[in-house]
């Protein structure tokens, strides 16, 4: 065979493959309960695409670099919780530091040795990046096999009327917001943020006032690259990891971060909103593959109306 | 038709047929085999070495179409046990998909790296609706889509209009092999002609070539829709010579292996995306039988080299050394 033959083995995880019991399709009439729980799912499939698709969004938008290693990202931050976790490390520790703290430093010395050669090449950056996604992909695979490894998500099930959802679900959604509240704070109210803020409109200036450009994009790909391990590691104990699991996000994460439009942000914000409660309804529909499939056509379909993505049109004067 | 007045061209294309008759008398029958899906996906390279290297269209996921024309190839001749049919239609399913894409991005005017990452979601898009075509709503007449094992015992070529007519193993040899050497010298003849050129006034400057009168948008389509078109042949020859075909094709490293033959062998050049198929399958076929690397961190470090290292490619590289070489007088 000519092509990889590496998905064969994949898990079916997507964003519904939740804990959650999804409550039987046969049942006909709609219960205040069954709209609860639609809710509860809607708003869990937002704040996912929003998490996998941030970290990508603040080096996009921040730097202008299309990294094509983002899955990847995600996944190296799974395989850092769940082998902390494994290795007795307290699991909050596990999530919140390591692994967003490995995928950093991993992030800081590929910014070094790679894309700091290419600024300002998109489509250069954009190859390099998939070649550094394929390599990452193989070296996983090397290191720690194609065995799926997982942990055990905490907390029980939240009752809600007749049916049941994981608690870990709201925990998700929880991390969404806050992690969303804290990237607005830092890049809006503090010292570092002024100045990446100031490099992204116009880096020549910035250096002329005396910033070191290449240390705020090196530290801003660190924290694109922290967030991404942060976003792995939160769903490590809903799917598991693999060593191709960066496969997984990619696509949703890209395209959501394309229809978002120029401003990390509110763009990220904005487009995980429309996509999320699109994929999801369709998902409620038939299945999670036709979801996941209308998500993609519903952003290709809106580019076609909004070449310059939502914050290309509208809210031009958020982050 | 410019081209066809050259003496180079017939040069070519004499010395490529006589080297395409010659190697099956030369070679084992494992090289022939391995050469026969070489020039499949040398096809494949050529299309998008079209599409982006002339047509200035970065299109990450043109193995989408490749997939297509294998499975359309594989439903139509399962069908009806012969190939007659099943070519053309694996030549036009990807040709009006190809339609639909280029109406929502070249006629929205999306930049080209928007384009870039929206075309590679439709072969993951396509990834993830075969993978999940399996049961019995999935059955067309004979064929079955078979989700993740794709459709095994597709019928092999055969001669038009007589499906009894099989082609042996040397023969899809050399239909593959002279396909590959015509589609080569037709888009040759295209590049060369008045289309080819304004094409290349589009991916050269496109604002400039819409104020001389063009409208970039239909050039744009049309090279898109060639691009497609060639694709799904390969994609059929591929289905036929595997005589199966499975859900790989649309996976994100097939296509990504396709963008490094193109970028390997050198943008902007029709031998060169044929060039990097051969050099690059062939090294990854030796890389597999003698050493354990995995597939994934060679083509990894290939295309991360390509990138930084032979940002030219090597058939534009080697071309500029031989002219400079020619023009100083023998000198190296």
């Amino acid at each position: 065979m000519a092509g990889g033959g590496e998905l064969r083995g994949s898990p079916p995880v997507g964003l519904a493959s939740l804990p959650a019991q999804f409550p039987d399709k046969a049942i006909k009439g709609i219960s205040m309960d069954l709209a609860l729980l639609t809710g509860v799912e809607v708003v869990y499939a937002i704040a996912s695409l929003f998490l996998i698709s941030v970290g990508l969004a603040i080096v996009f938008g921040m730097m202008g670099v299309i990294n094509f290693a983002h899955g990847e990202f995600l996944m190296l931050g799974g395989f850092a919780f769940i082998l902390a976790v494994r290795a007795g490390v307290n699991f909050w520790v596990a999530m919140f530091v390591v692994a967003p703290l490995c995928v950093a430093i991993i992030g800081v010395i590929i910014e070094r040795l790679i894309i700091r050669h290419l600024y300002g090449r998109i489509v250069e950056t954009i190859l390099a990046t998939w070649g550094l996604s394929l390599l990452l992909i193989g070296l996983a695979s090397a290191v720690f096999g194609y065995y799926q490894l997982g942990v055990r998500p905490p907390f029980g099930v939240v009752h809600i009327g007749a049916y049941q959802t994981g608690v870990y679900t709201f925990f998700v959604i929880g991390v969404a917001v806050v992690l969303g509240l804290g990237l607005y704070f830092l890049l809006r109210h503090t010292p570092f943020g002024l100045i990446a803020r100031g490099t992204m409109q116009s880096a020549p200036m910035a250096a002329a006032l005396g910033v070191n450009v290449k240390h705020v994009y090196s530290i801003t790909f660190g924290i694109g690259a922290a967030v991404s391990g942060l976003a792995g590691a939160v769903f490590a104990p809903l799917t598991g990891v693999l060593p191709i699991s960066g496969l997984t996000y990619i696509a949703k994460a890209f395209i959501t971060v394309i229809l978002g439009g120029a401003l990390p942000l509110t763009g990220a914000a904005l487009s995980s909103a429309l996509l999320g409660t699109v994929s999801q309804i369709t998902t409620f529909l038939s299945t999670s593959v036709f979801g996941e499939v209308m998500l993609l056509v519903t952003a290709i379909v809106l580019l076609r109306v909004l070449p310059s993505g939502i914050t290309g049109r509208f809210f031009k004067r958020g982050i | 038709m410019i081209e066809l007045a050259r003496p180079g061209f017939w040069i070519t294309a004499v010395t490529a047929a006589v080297l395409v008759l010659i190697i099956p008398l030369v070679t084992e029958v494992y090289t022939l085999y391995n050469l026969t899906v070489f020039a499949v996906l040398a096809m494949l390279a050529l299309s998008l070495g079209l599409v982006w290297g002339i047509g200035g269209i970065l299109a990450l996921g043109q193995s989408a179409f490749f997939g297509i024309g294998a499975y359309v190839y594989a439903l139509i001749s399962v069908n009806l046990a012969d190939s007659t049919l099943a070519v053309p239609a694996a030549m036009l399913a990807p040709l009006l998909v190809a339609v639909l894409i280029g109406y929502f991005t070249f006629f929205g005017r999306i930049s080209d790296v928007y384009f870039a990452v929206i075309s590679l979601t439709i072969p993951l898009i396509l990834l993830s609706l075969i993978n999940s075509a399996s049961g019995p709503a999935y059955q067309f007449g004979k064929a079955h889509l078979g989700g993740y094992n794709g459709i095994p015992g597709v019928p092999p070529l055969n001669i038009p209009f007589d499906p009894s007519a099989v082609l042996s193993f040397e023969g899809m040899y050399y239909v593959s092999a002279l396909l590959l050497l015509l589609v080569y010298l037709i888009l040759r003849v295209l590049v060369a002609s008045r289309f080819g050129r304004v094409v290349e006034a589009v991916r050269e400057n496109e604002l400039r070539a819409e104020l001389l009168g063009y409208d970039a948008r239909y050039y744009k389509l049309g090279v898109f829709c060639i691009g497609a078109a060639i694709a799904g042949l390969a994609g059929a020859l591929y289905a036929a010579w595997g005589a199966s075909v499975g859900p790989t094709v649309f996976s994100l490293s097939f296509t990504a292996q396709a963008v490094v033959w193109v970028l390997f062998g050198g943008l902007g050049t029709l031998l060169g995306p044929i060039v990097g198929c051969f050099l690059v399958q062939g090294l990854s076929t030796w890389l597999g039988s003698v050493s354990r690397i995995s597939p994934e961190i060679a083509l990894g470090l290939l295309f991360i080299i390509a990138v930084l290292l032979v940002p030219n490619g090597i058939v534009p590289s080697l071309r500029d050394r031989l002219k400079s070489t020619f023009v100083r007088g023998g000198r190296i």
